[in-house]
């Protein structure tokens, strides 16, 4: 249910012109969802960025969600997190 | 003959599976038939500067809050769709995991809170230059809805304001 939530919340800021993009724990909801950009990430619930006091592994999710927020459109952009 | 019936280390290494397989057959259904809310027409909001230039705030939907000074997130029909506006500036362990949701693993992030809000992560991108600045207020709701209008009609433009009040560029939505 936060994969909806998160994204419904980016569109209704991306709305009001502000740039959004969300991190999707299931991509089938993202797909169905379509919030306007969406990095799809293969981990559990709870864990969405990786594993807890892993910096470099947060980062590297965190990094590639921010890279989408300069992917030209249209949307929805949504993308999977690299290895 | 009568077959032997399965043997109790039989029906132990076998019933895992099965729960697993039944957890998954299930979650698949309930995503293919649940009517999930569709985002029609899909807004989009170019970013005004280059991510080295912008100001970039965080949204959780762990709801966290701060203990003893913002209330805690209740359960409530169709879910508490109300927002907490989170200081760049605070002690991010002592944040309280107000999501109503039992369906996640809370313990990373009772480990870690960057796993629900990653400011230390923002803060360091910040110090690399990958991105101009932190916004000065983040903001954490309970991802536990059920009946989202409300977070669309009301949710929306106050989180809108708040981040549009400290010129935010680019905000960075992380789900439990």
């Amino acid at each position: 249910m936060c994969t909806q939530s998160v994204g419904l919340l980016a569109g209704a800021l991306e709305e009001r012109g502000i740039t959004t993009v969300c991190i999707a724990l299931v991509r089938r909801i993202a797909e169905r969802v379509r919030p306007p950009r969406a990095l799809a990430v293969p981990f559990a619930f709870g864990a969405a960025l990786g594993r807890a006091n892993d910096a470099a592994c947060q980062l590297r999710v965190i990094v590639q969600a921010l890279r989408l927020l300069s992917r030209p459109g249209p949307p929805p952009v949504l993308a999977d997190l690299e290895a | 003959m009568r077959k032997a019936p399965p043997t109790p280390t039989g029906c132990a290494l076998w019933r895992p599976q099965l729960k697993t397989w039944q957890t998954l057959t299930a979650s698949h259904a309930a995503i293919a038939l649940y009517p999930w809310r569709r985002i029609d027409p899909i807004p989009w909001a170019e970013l005004a500067r280059p991510l080295s230039e912008s100001r970039v705030a965080l949204v959780t939907s762990a709801g966290l809050y701060r203990p003893g000074v913002d209330q805690p997130f209740v359960k409530s029909l169709g879910g508490d769709t109300s927002h907490r506006v989170i200081p760049d500036d605070v002690d991010l362990q002592s944040l309280a995991i107000g999501q109503t949701s039992d369906a996640f693993d809370r313990a990373p992030m009772q480990a870690d809170r960057n796993m629900g809000l990653p400011l230390d992560r923002l803060h360091e991108l910040v110090s690399a230059g990958v991105v101009g600045s932190a916004a000065p207020r983040h903001v954490s709701i309970n991802g536990s809805i059920l009946a989202p209008g409300r977070l669309v009609r009301d949710t929306g433009p106050r989180v809108a304001d708040v981040l549009r009040a400290d010129q935010v560029d680019a905000a960075l939505f992380v789900p439990v």
